[in-house]
């Protein structure tokens, strides 16, 4: 509690006791409405004060100026415990609100608490704490186990597990080593690391993603708008129907004043739209709170309005449905058997870092005897030659197999298909394919049943690759072979075939989707650890860079629209119709600080419920 | 200039309307948001009047909302 809070609070409990004391003991009349009066100058005064001082100031309708009203005018018209209890709930509702909505931003700061506080930096042999906005390009750093990795940069001593947790909303530690990169706001759990830093504080990761956050409640979304607007003309409309209500009956119909004006002051304590002004923005910042925390981060209301009405996802295919990197994915041995084939090509391929060849030793994965190998040539455009365990072996395309006539069986398996022969007899071929990820599945397994009409993939690769993995998915459509600028085409097609309302979601890897990226309704980019230019064009990114976080997200989005609809429908419904039941004399001040006061605290209860994420179950 | 201004004890959504639209039509203020939840305000005007009208947001924000504490 701030002091400020807790000062509201004592004079609340102070209030209550003395209000109570004036309702329950049997005083005399005069006595008790001395108490009345007390108590009412105790919870009250600040509201009365405040109520004059803007009046002065030329402003006359605000919240405190009908309070007053509404109470004095009770206690003018006898009605003393009516006058006090209203604005001793009001004051219960603003220290509610006030900490409730301290509480809620405390809890979402401390999901983005990955602020680094200090960069441990060598000066004369000594470690020295220093503020990481100081650190230069460059400097070397040292990360302790516990600590958290203030900047960018790359490994130069050390090894260690670090928790990426934070920024990717992934429990999974990630094993770090000499000569990898790190990225700022992960936390160093087992040794020492000694870092060279690779960017500033300003431009590193961390820095990065606190901006991206901190400023994602500025873009506003419609409801906010709309509940902005609406603000301004419900209050000055109420008070002149109140106005209206205590003059115009009694001169009409000749009755007492008395009643129609307290009729009127009900309306005044029903005025205040805080309920609305409070709740809404404050589901939309939980729901960018809440996707935070699944490792996703959204820049704006607006983009989670829209994220909840899509209804078209266009996928790019490498690295955003794939990983964008090479596995083997088929053995077929000819007269050997498989591991002896893998075998022979993984010895063949030792001396080569062609992607292809990483992924052929990454599925040998054992030692490779470097002495078995000798007389290693390259063939430029077709292979590789080499002696194994004295037997020349040859490793590469079709060509290669031509080119030394040798007789071997073209593969019908898509894919990259390196061809191999041991002593000039075909000994069989591997095929090496882009790898689908893990949740990729899953991803648009849970995009359709969460009622996206159409699922595409973009793609500028082979017809039959492309065709492959869009029937291995359950994609709706597949385009291939692509350039960029034909994506955008696409793309564009796709955005006049939907309907007026749904949106058209691109997922992108980031750089050279730009263009689509910017075209799409909304653009999400695979955010990658620490790709700056991803982070910086999409309207949402993936740290984790998992496909099945969009449909968590979406998800997301439906729910926080959906509290930010329950909360004006529930706060607009109750206001007016007590408003309606106050005209006709049927609601009298208790129902009117319901419908302030009570109606406030269950639409921030609600507000908040937007917060609560489950961890998205990837299993579908 | 843009800069950032911490505005604590800001508690009520609408008072951040209020304080947003009085800025607003500080001479000289080229842009204002008042983000309640963050409970901060992002003032832009042009480097030789900033200091001017950050005195005269700071003036007006007392007046609006005395609870409110200023922290440039």
């Amino acid at each position: 509690m701030t002091r400020k809070q807790k000062h509201l609070l004592t004079r609340i409990l102070v209030a209550a006791v003395l209000f109570l004391a004036g309702s329950l003991l049997h005083l005399p009349e005069y006595v008790e409405m001395g108490v009345f009066l007390v108590c009412y100058a105790v919870v009250g005064w600040d509201i009365v004060w405040k109520a004059i001082t803007n009046i002065l100031h030329g402003q006359v309708f605000d919240e405190n100026f009908l309070m007053t009203i509404a109470t004095i005018g009770a206690l003018i018209l006898g009605e003393h415990s009516e006058g006090v209890a209203v604005m001793l709930f009001y004051q219960v509702g603003e220290w509610f609100q006030s900490y409730a909505v301290s509480k809620s931003r405390k809890s979402i700061a401390s999901l983005m608490d990955i602020r680094p506080d200090y960069a441990n930096v060598e000066q004369d042999g000594k470690l020295v704490q220093v503020d990481p906005d100081e650190v230069q390009i460059g400097s070397v750093i040292v990360v302790k186990p516990g600590e958290r990795i203030p900047l960018d940069g790359t490994i130069i001593k050390g090894s260690s597990a670090l928790d990426t947790s934070a920024l990717t909303g992934e429990s999974m530690p990630r094993e770090v080593e000499p000569g990898m990169e790190v990225i700022s706001g992960c936390i160093n759990q087992t040794g020492i690391l000694t870092i060279q830093t690779t960017k500033e504080f300003g431009e590193s990761t961390v820095a990065k993603i606190l901006d991206l956050v901190e400023n994602a409640s500025d873009k506003k979304g419609k409801t906010e708008n709309f509940i902005t607007r609406f603000a301004r003309y419900y209050t000055p409309a109420v008070v002149f129907a109140a106005l209206a209500l205590a003059v115009l009956p009694p001169l009409i119909t000749g009755q007492a004043f008395g009643v129609w004006i307290y009729r009127a002051l009900t309306f005044l304590v029903i005025s205040c739209p805080c309920a609305l002004v409070i709740s809404i923005p404050l589901s939309f910042f939980g729901g960018i709170g809440g996707a935070s925390k699944i490792g996703v981060l959204v820049k704006g209301s607006n983009y989670l309005e829209s994220l909840a009405h899509a209804e078209v996802v266009v996928f790019d295919k490498t690295g955003t449905l794939t990983k964008g990197s090479f596995a083997v994915s088929e053995i077929h041995p000819n007269g050997m058997k498989e591991e002896k084939l893998l075998e022979l090509a993984a010895y063949a391929e030792d001396y080569s870092n062609h992607p292809i060849s990483l992924s052929i030793k990454k599925a040998y994965g054992k030692k490779i005897d470097n002495s078995r190998i000798s007389n290693v040539q390259e063939i430029a455009g077709h292979g590789v030659q080499a002696v194994i365990d004295g037997k020349s072996v040859l490793a590469g395309n079709a060509k290669l197999m031509e080119k030394e006539h040798i007789k071997y069986k073209p593969s019908v398996s898509i894919g990259t298909v390196v061809y191999l022969a041991c002593d000039g007899k075909y000994a069989g071929c591997i095929v090496i394919e882009d790898e689908v990820k893990e949740d990729a599945p899953a991803a648009i397994k849970l995009l359709k049943s969460s009622g996206i009409r159409k699922t595409v993939m973009l793609t500028g690769d082979a017809d039959a690759v492309g065709q492959k993995v869009a029937g291995r998915l359950g994609l709706d459509q597949a385009y291939t072979e692509l350039l960029p600028a034909d994506k955008v085409d696409r793309v564009e097609d796709l955005l006049k075939q939907k309907s007026e309302k749904g949106k058209l979601v691109f997922v992108g890897d980031g750089i050279n989707d730009a263009p689509v990226l910017a075209r799409a309704d909304i653009g999400i980019a695979m955010g990658g650890l620490g790709s700056d230019a991803a982070i910086e064009a999409a309207d949402v990114v993936l740290m984790t860079d998992e496909p099945s976080k969009i449909a968590a997200v979406m998800k997301i989005a439906r729910k926080t629209i959906g509290i930010a609809n329950q909360n004006i429908v529930f706060a607009l419904g109750v206001k007016f119709l007590v408003l309606v039941l106050g005209a006709l004399g049927y609601a009298n001040m208790w129902a009117a600080v319901f419908a302030d006061v009570g109606v406030s605290v269950i639409a921030i209860l609600n507000a908040i419920r937007a917060m609560r994420v489950k961890q998205p179950n990837m299993t579908a | 200039m843009k800069k950032t201004i911490k505005l604590i004890d800001l508690d009520c959504g609408h008072c951040a309307d209020k304080i947003q639209n009085a800025v607003k039509k500080i001479d000289g203020v080229t842009s204002v948001s008042v983000n309640f939840l963050g409970q901060k305000m992002v003032l832009e005007a042009p480097d030789d009047k900033f200091d001017a009208v950050l005195a005269e947001a700071k003036a007006l924000i007392k007046k609006i909302e005395p609870d409110v504490t200023v922290k440039a």
